[in-house]
This record gives structure tokens, C-alpha cells and sequence, in this order.
């Protein structure tokens, strides 16, 4: 009742400004003629009755001033009349209003930009119900690594682990979708039954798989992602129970996902289908399947994590185990959103760090221009007070100001923000888990808008408090007698000296870490890959359908193929290989030697396998270290021979001739080794080499359905693409050619996310350095300023000029100089951060901070030029005139 | 803006509310009404300060413990007058007691050191 009553009383006054004004003159009025009838009727004459009766009452307008003042609406008067007042302020000094919002929205916009994007990443729950029981299973390597579980790992646990709601396993699948439009190559996953129970979202239309349609040649269905179905089947919901054909094969579609679900296990993963293992093939003692689970409510990472490992050193009878899956090292548990965000977040939360340094910056930056406006307030403030202005109302019109002065520059930081949030997910490198979340959104929002409440708070305190410390009447004498100087204005100015030097110190401590970044993509891209790169044309030919389904059909496929292509002008060399260096393919088979030798006794140990036509290695420049390269009389029919990397010989085979060795490759027949190649870098050039064993496609048990041809041309490789393709097709033109791309940008991509963090840390090291410029121009600048009659003196009494120069630089670059000491200290933590993303070089790396601090010391010289030169052409006898 | 000569005092600080609202309770008033009854029952002990009176009123209104309303005087002007809610009756019985307790109290204390 009566929080209503104040809220409609005070709206009504807000809203009737003027009728409520009449409304209290009324009143007053009344009393007053009241008090006068009263005073008549004592006896006095009308004049004298009048008299007495505003003697009693006091004076009309200020008991009427009195009763307005009441109310909270009040407060918010005098929150427009001073915002009235600092919009005013703000409008008398453009340039300092526009340096100042330009700054702040700059620092704003970086850090809310940068939020948005490691928000859904690093702190938002996933998007699924209670996304915290999602788990992932990693098979635990000997190293502690994580490892792909086999599907005999899968059963196991299904049957013995307690802690699950559902577990459920999937590998990438890659069918092409046969229909009315041209074939497609879709991405999408093969998972057991329960994938969806495990994520907590169910199809939005049709149904769900079931346990029925996860078995060896079980019926063959899927479930489509609501974009497939919007594609490729015009949201049409009479496509359940409806075949489509992928890979030639009919497949019922019983399903399609929400068109919210996120995949998050795989971005890109288009349809479903039922992985259909068996405990029967050699395939189920593959690593190859990743692993995800629920657990069940109240049961915790840890408890999941003991239940699993206890189970994995007790193994049972009815479940036998292979020596490469024994689980002797047990299971890694851990919550799938760690999982997910486990290879950014280092780099994301340096490069929120960084952000946020060039904010802190920005708002040094501006504290220091509100002091240096400050100074010439001075005799403004003063004078107000002297009129009656109580400290806290100094203080919270100084505090509007600069709050006025962040929401503004908080409006443009937020447009700074919306296309940074643009650039931002243009340049992610692809492998930045959920980069589809992130958007400008209100959580983003919110975050803007604390940062700049905060910021106006911070940068309109020292100011404010500083006003607030004057005293009026010593301040209103000395703008009387105009003098600069006095133990005030000193302090002041130690106040932004102490600013620059933080300034200086921070835009160093970012300029290293860019340095550092700088310096490691440099190396990364020294380092030999192993192979020569350039004129590599490099593109991946996928077999489907049932033309393919023996062998020997993919095998000739592939041959008259890279046939084709050999005779397509301008190409010196081509091959095929089943995994491609740098393109992210990863086959990894357990190797083990036989007999084994004695450094390693049965060890099996996890190696790249390539199947590879003959000719591959000349194709690609990898050189021969012993022994001889495959060639064309390894064909099937004769003995088995491969060929291993000089690190495997080296490390497998310490002391031994690596040829004449003969090993097995997964459970494969045994190979003999013939020769030794050198290291070629397959996942990244930052990750050093691995064991590598090469046999040609015609050795090789099974025909892959996918191989990489590597085309080296003599000139332009990337002008072959046509030719090539079309030589591919001449052959099949029903067989998708993808991932077309030179060896170059292979190289180039597998370093994008160094770029990336790289390109971030740049842009905000040349922020900082240009702010910090700024700041030691504005200080230097204003200090010339107030001692202009100083320099006057001095010169008058024979200072030279060069003396002038040297004093006012010597004073912008002693700030410098202990900015620059405490930010080389500050560096040396800070690196701290980016170890991670270092590559090649240390972070304490003398050279970049050297041409670092040469890089701050130069700009910072050049911010003292102007300065300088200005106090340099102080006329003396005009300044000793003027006073 | 006392009188310099007169020997009355401001209210005691606090129970300008409680003495608006009791006198409210005999009848509804005018601003200038409830200043002139004050001053008569008090026998001139207390004087109200018209600003802080009417800044009062405008309070206890909003407490929802008065309603005011505009009424045209006999020479055609407007008069605000309130009237007591229940309300405010309720509060004036809780302030009442609250400070009958209290001179109680104070009284028994200057008793004790008397």
C-alpha cells in the first residue's frame, strides 16, 4: 500500500511537474492566509496581521522549497539536472569526450567481444539437461594419455560399470547421400543405441534408436539433424519411416533431432546411424571409438572414476580382454565439457587476460585525461563549493561525469563488440569447440555492462576524491593569482605519473607475450615438416557403393585413377596414401616387433599407418634413410615388406639393423622392414615425430575407401585442380573428390590456432602500446602546460634549448624507464600464461624482450617529441610578460 | 523564525508525526489547522516549523497513514485537507504506546537519581 503510493505519488510528480509545483504553492499559500485570518482575528489591521503571520511562517519560498525537496523522485531530479550538467561539460570539450569514449569503447568492446566468445566455451553448461553428469571414457595409455577405446572396452563396462545411466560409444562416419539432387558427402556418426540418452536429448520428431537396431547387420536406419532434413528433405515430417539411400544402401530415417540440438561430440555431424558391433569382428578391439556417459544422479566424477579403474583391475572370465586393450593403466573419467574445452582454455583465458589488460589500459588512460581536466576544474569546483556545494555532492557530480563517460563509451564498446564478435568467429581456427554458440547475447550484455559501471567507478573515483580533498578558498586565491604549482598540483601529478608508469608497464607486459607468440609461429613454420610442401596439390578420393565392395575393385579403382592422373600435363609426380600428413587423418595401429627385440620385449606400441601406392615417397620428397623404398614389385602376391620412420628404427630398435626386422601391424600378418625414411610430421609441425610404418596399398589386408592423392607439379600446383579432378573422374564420375588442398595451406592451417591467438595478442598489443603512448604524451603534454612559466624562467636565465629538450624528455622517459622495469618483472609472470602456446622458444626469451622494451622506448620517445619541442619554444619574454 | 520574545520550542525531534496524527484523529484538517491545534493544546509549548509540517504530511501520506484531499474554501480557494486512515489510526495507537513507554521510562530514571 504504501510502496504503491510512492511510486504512483513520486511517478505523479515526475510526470506533473508543474501541477505539482501549483499544488504545493497552493498549500503554502493557504497556510500563510490562514496564519493572516488568524493574526485579523487577534485584533490586527489587515497590513500588520500580514506581517506577523510571515513572520511566523518564515520565508514562502523556502518553506515551499522545503516541502518539493521531499520524495525519492527528487533524487532522480537531481540525477537528470547533474547528468544535464555533465552532458553539458562533455559537449564544451569534444576532443577530450572523443578521446575519451574512443578509448573506452576500444577497451570495452575487446573484453566484451573476447567474453562472448569464451563464454559458451569455458563457462557456460553445455546444452544439454544437467550437461554436469556428461562424461567422456578415455582408455588410459601407458604415458597416462588419452587413447580411443575398443569396443570390447564398451561391452565390458556396459555390463559391469553401476555408475552410469547410459554409456555410449561413436566414431565418425562419412556416407555419401544418393537422391534427386547430386550426390553429397555428408559428415555424421555411427553410435551405439544409447548416444542419445547420454547427451538427454531425444528426437524431436519420430523416435529414438533402440537397443533392437544396434546389432550386427541389424535394419538399417538413421536419425537426421534438423538442417539435413530442412536441406536436402524440405522439412518434410512424412520423411519417418521413409527410405534414403546412403553408400547404395537403403536406410530408413525413424528420427530427426530438435533443431536446438547441439552436437557438441561432433559440430559437424549431419545423421545417425546404429555403430552394429560385434564382439565377433577384429574391429571390435580397435581404438577407434570415443566414449561418452551419463552418470546417475548423485554419483560424482570421482566415484565414476574408482568404480571404472576397480573394474579395470579386476577383469572377469566371461569378458575376456586383448593385451593391447588390458586396461592395466585403467580409465580416464572426466566431465566432457573439461573435455571439450581441455585444449583451449589455457589459450582462450591468456587471451581474455589479454583483453582485459588493454581495458585496464584504456581506463588508466582516461583517469589520467579526467585528472589532467582536473586541473583546469580546479577554480570551477572551488567556486561551487565556496556556493554552498557540500563534498558529496562534488563527488557524485564528478562520479555522473564519468559514469556518463562510460555508458557512452560503453554503448560504442558494445558496436565495437557485436562486429568484433564477427571478425572473431571469422578467424577462429576450426578446431574452437562450440564457435556456433557465439553470439553478442544477454549474459554478453550484462557483462558489458558491469565492466563499465566498474570502469566509470574506478576512473571517477581518484578524480573525485581528489576534488573533494580541496580547499575552496586556497583554490579560489591561487586561481586568482594564476599560478601553477603548489604541493596539490605536485601530487596530482605524481597520481598520473604513477598511471603512465602502470600504463607503460602493462602495454610491455602484453608486447612481450605478442613478441613471444610472434617469435613461435616464426619458428613453427621453420620447422622441416619432414617432406618438401610447395607445388603439392594434395585432394582425398573416396570410394561408395556397392560397385566397391570387393577389394580388388577399390584397389584397380584407385590405380587407374592415379594413372589418370599421372599422365595430366604439368604433373612430375603423384601418389596415394590412406593418411595424409597435416590434414588431421589419424590411423594409429598398434605395432609390435617379432621376434622382439630385447629393448622392448612384446611392447605394442601405438604407430602411423600408411598404405601408400609406390612412388610415394618420391611424390613427396620424404628421404631414404637405410635400405630401399616400396616399390612396384610389392604386389600382393609377394613377401610382405614395410617400411619405418628413423625415430621408430631408434627408439624400437636401439643398436639394431632395422632391416631384416619383421613386425605385425594390429593383428595383421607379419611385414618385413626394408628400408628407413625420415620423420614426417602428421598431426602438427609443434608436435614432434611418432613412429610411422609405411606398406603399400596392395599389402594391406583391407582396401582403405578413402585415399589422399599427393600431385607435384612443376609450376603452380593449385592450377592443376580442374585437370586433376577430371582425370580422377574419367575414370568413376561417381566417386567424391573433397578436402582439396595445397600441401601449403596444409601447413599454413595447422598452425591457425597460434595465429589466431596470435592475430588477437597483436591488435591488442598495438592498442596498448598506442594508449600508452597517448598517456605519456597527455602527461608530458599537460605538465609543459602548467610549467610554461618554469621554462620561461629557465631560459630567461639561460637554459638552451637542448637544455629544455633534455629536461622535459628526461622526464617522459624516466617514466618510461620504471614502467618499462616493473613490466619486464611483470612479463616474467605473465608469460606464465602463454607457455602453452609457445613454441621454440623460451618465454623468458632475452631477444623479444629486448626488441620489445626497444619498440616501447622508441614510440615513447617519439610521445615526448612534441611535448619537447613545444616547451623548447617557450618565448621567455612573452611567458615573464604575462605575469 | 520563532518569535525571539515567545517561550515555546520546536517539536521534540520524532513525534512531529505522533502529533499530527493524534490530532488528525478528532477530525479531518488543514495544514494551518493541525499548526494552530498543536500550538493551543501544547498551551504554546511547541511550535511547528510550517516547511517541516507540511513536508510531514506529504510523508505520512505516502506511509498510506493519511489521505489527503483539495477542497474549495469559502473565498474560492483550494485547501488540502487530511483525514486520519485506519491506517493511521493503527500507527498512532503503536507510536502512543511506544511513547507513553518511554516517558515512563525517562521519568523513572530521573526519580531514581532525584
Amino acid at each position: 500500500m504504501s510502496f504503491w503510493r510512492q511510486l504512483t505519488r513520486g511517478l505523479g510528480v515526475l510526470t506533473h511537474k508543474t501541477a505539482a509545483d501549483q499544488d504545493v504553492a497552493d498549500e503554502v499559500h493557504h497556510f500563510l492566509e490562514q496564519a493572516t485570518a488568524a493574526q485579523v482575528a487577534r485584533g490586527l489591521s489587515p497590513g500588520q496581521a500580514a506581517r506577523a503571520a510571515r513572520l511566523e511562517v518564515g520565508s514562502v519560498l523556502g518553506v515551499r522549497e522545503q516541502v518539493r525537496r521531499y520524495g525519492w523522485e527528487n533524487q532522480i531530479e537531481t540525477l537528470l539536472a547533474d547528468l544535464r550538467f555533465a552532458l553539458r561539460r562533455l559537449r564544451s570539450a569534444p576532443g577530450f569526450t572523443a578521446v575519451a569514449v574512443l578509448t573506452l569503447a576500444l577497451g570495452i568492446g575487446a573484453t566484451t567481444a573476447i567474453f562472448s566468445g569464451v563464454n559458451p566455451i569455458l563457462f557456460k553448461p553445455l546444452p544439454y539437461p544437467e550437461a554436469g553428469r556428461v562424461t567422456m571414457i578415455w582408455y588410459r595409455g601407458d604415458d597416462g594419455s588419452r587413447v580411443d577405446e575398443t569396443f570390447g572396452t564398451y561391452r565390458e563396462l556396459v555390463e559391469r560399470s553401476r555408475s552410469f545411466n547410459a554409456i555410449a560409444a561413436m566414431k565418425p562416419w562419412q556416407p555419401t547421400l544418393i537422391g534427386t539432387a547430386e550426390p553429397e558427402r555428408l559428415d555424421g556418426q555411427r553410435v551405439t543405441w544409447s548416444y542419445f540418452r547420454v547427451l538427454g536429448i531425444p528426437p524431436a520428431l519420430g523416435r529414438d534408436f533402440q537397443e533392437s537396431d544396434d546389432r550386427l547387420n541389424g535394419p538399417r536406419v538413421a536419425i537426421l539433424s534438423h538442417s539435413l532434413w530442412r536441406r536436402r528433405f524440405g522439412g518434410d515430417p512424412a520423411i519417418i519411416g521413409r527410405p534414403i539411400t546412403l553408400d547404395d544402401n537403403p536406410c530408413v530415417v525413424i528420427g530427426v533431432m530438435p533443431k536446438s540440438f547441439e552436437n557438441v561430440l561432433a559440430a559437424s555431424a549431419e545423421l545417425w546411424s546404429p555403430l552394429q558391433y560385434d564382439m565377433s569382428q577384429g574391429r571390435a578391439w580397435g581404438h577407434h571409438l570415443r566414449m561418452a556417459g551419463r552418470l546417475r544422479p548423485g554419483v560424482g566424477i570421482d566415484r565414476a572414476s574408482r568404480d571404472l579403474d576397480s573394474i579395470a583391475h579386476a577383469p572377469v572370465p566371461e569378458l575376456p580382454r586383448v593385451p593391447w586393450a588390458s586396461l592395466k593403466d585403467g580409465l580416464i573419467v572426466t566431465s566432457l565439457q573439461d573435455d571439450v574445452t581441455r585444449g583451449v582454455k589455457p589459450a582462450l583465458l591468456a587471451i581474455l587476460a589479454a583483453a582485459a589488460l588493454v581495458l585496464v589500459i584504456a581506463c588508466v588512460n582516461v583517469t589520467n585525461l579526467l585528472l589532467a581536466r582536473g586541473v583546469h576544474r580546479r577554480g570551477e569546483l572551488a567556486l561551487r563549493s565556496a556556493l554552498g556545494a557540500g563534498r558529496g555532492r562534488l563527488v557524485r557530480q564528478l562520479l555522473t561525469e564519468s559514469l556518463l563517460l562510460a555508458a557512452l563509451g560503453g554503448a560504442v564498446g558494445m558496436a565495437v563488440a557485436i562486429l568484433g564478435v564477427r571478425a572473431l568467429v571469422a578467424l577462429s581456427p576450426p578446431g574452437l569447440p562450440r564457435a556456433g554458440a557465439i553470439a553478442v547475447d544477454g549474459s554478453v550484455f550484462v557483462f558489458g555492462l558491469v565492466v563499465t559501471t566498474l570502469i566509470g567507478l574506478a576512473f571517477g573515483l581518484t578524480p573525485a576524491l581528489q576534488a573533494a580533498r580541496e580547499d575552496p578558498q586556497q583554490e579560489l586565491q591561487h586561481g586568482s593569482r594564476r599560478t601553477a604549482g603548489g604541493f596539490r598540483m605536485i601530487l596530482g601529478g605524481r597520481t598520473r605519473s604513477v598511471l603512465v608508469i602502470a600504463e607503460v608497464a602493462l602495454a610491455l607486459m602484453l608486447l612481450v607475450s605478442s613478441g613471444l607468440l610472434l617469435r613461435s609461429v616464426e619458428r613453427l613454420f621453420a620447422v622441416a615438416p619432414g617432406f618438401a610442401p610447395s607445388h603439392v596439390l594434395t585432394m582425398q578420393v573416396q570410394t561408395a557403393g556397392h560397385r566397391f565392395d570387393a577389394d580388388g575393385a577399390t584397389n584397380r579403382f584407385f590405380d587407374q585413377a592415379l594413372e589418370a592422373v599421372r599422365h595430366v600435363p604439368g604433373v612430375t609426380a603423384a601418389a596415394l596414401t590412406s593418411q595424409l600428413p597435416l590434414s588431421g587423418d589419424l590411423d594409429i595401429y598398434g605395432v609390435h616387433f617379432d621376434p622382439p627385440p630385447a629393448a622392448d620385449p612384446g611392447e605394442v606400441k601405438g604407430s602411423f599407418r600408411y598404405a601408400v601406392s609406390p612412388g610415394y615417397f618420391e611424390a613427396m620428397r620424404i628421404p631414404l634413410r637405410r635400405g630401399r623404398l616400396l616399390d612396384e614389385h610389392d604386389r600382393a602376391s609377394a613377401p610382405l615388406v614395410a617400411v619405418i620412420s628413423e625415430s621408430m628404427a631408434r627408439r624400437r630398435l636401439p643398436g639394431l639393423d632395422p632391416i631384416g626386422q619383421r613386425l605385425h601391424i594390429g593383428e595383421g600378418p607379419l611385414y618385413t622392414v626394408v628400408g628407413v625414411v625420415g620423420d614426417v610430421r602428421q598431426m602438427s609441425l609443434a608436435l614432434s615425430d611418432s613412429d610411422a610404418v609405411y606398406v603399400t596399398a596392395a599389402q594391406w589386408s583391407q582396401a582403405d575407401a578413402a585415399m589422399s592423392l599427393v600431385v607435384r607439379s612443376g609450376g603452380d600446383a593449385a592450377a592443376l585442380v580442374p585437370a586433376v579432378r577430371g582425370a580422377v573422374w574419367s575414370v568413376d564420375k561417381d566417386q567424391p573428390v573433397v578436402r582439396i588442398a595445397t600441401m601449403d595451406a596444409l601447413l599454413a592451417a595447422s598452425a591457425t590456432e597460434r595465429r589466431f591467438a596470435l592475430t588477437l595478442f597483436e591488435t591488442f598489443a598495438l592498442a596498448a602500446l598506442l594508449l600508452a603512448a597517448a598517456g605519456i604524451y597527455g602527461v608530458l603534454a599537460g605538465s609543459v602546460a602548467e610549467r610554461t612559466r618554469e621554462i620561461g624562467v629557465r631560459s630567461a636565465l639561460g637554459a638552451s634549448r637542448r637544455d629544455i629538450l633534455a629536461l622535459v624528455v628526461g622526464q617522459g622517459m624516466t617514466l618510461t624507464g620504471l614502467g618499462i622495469a616493473i613490466g619486464a618483472v611483470g612479463s616474467v609472470a605473465a608469460t606464465q600464461a602463454i607457455v602453452a602456446m609457445l613454441f621454440g622458444v623460451s618465454r623468458l626469451d632475452p631477444v623479444t624482450y629486448l626488441a620489445v622494451i626497444a619498440l616501447l622506448a622508441g614510440v615513447a620517445l617519439m610521445a615526448c617529441g612534441v611535448p619537447a619541442w613545444r616547451a623548447a619554444r617557450v618565448d621567455p619574454a612573452s611567458t615573464l610578460r604575462t605575469e | 523564525m520563532n518569535e525571539p520574545n515567545e517561550p515555546n520550542t520546536d517539536v521534540i525531534q520524532g513525534t512531529l508525526d505522533m502529533l499530527i496524527l493524534k490530532t488528525l484523529s478528532l477530525e479531518p484538517m488543514h495544514g494551518f489547522g493541525i499548526s494552530r491545534r498543536i500550538e493551543q493544546i501544547s498551551r504554546g509549548v511547541f511550535k511547528v516549523n510550517p516547511g517541516s509540517l507540511l513536508t510531514a504530511l506529504q510523508r505520512l501520506e505516502r506511509a498510506g497513514w493519511l489521505d489527503a484531499e483539495w477542497r474549495q474554501t469559502e473565498n474560492s480557494r483550494r485547501a488540502r485537507f487530511y483525514t486520519l486512515t485506519r491506517a493511521g489510526r493503527k500507527q498512532l495507537e503503536v507510536e502512543a504506546a511506544d511513547w507513553t513507554r518511554r516517558v515512563a521510562a525517562v521519568a523513572r530514571l530521573l526519580k531514581a537519581e532525584g
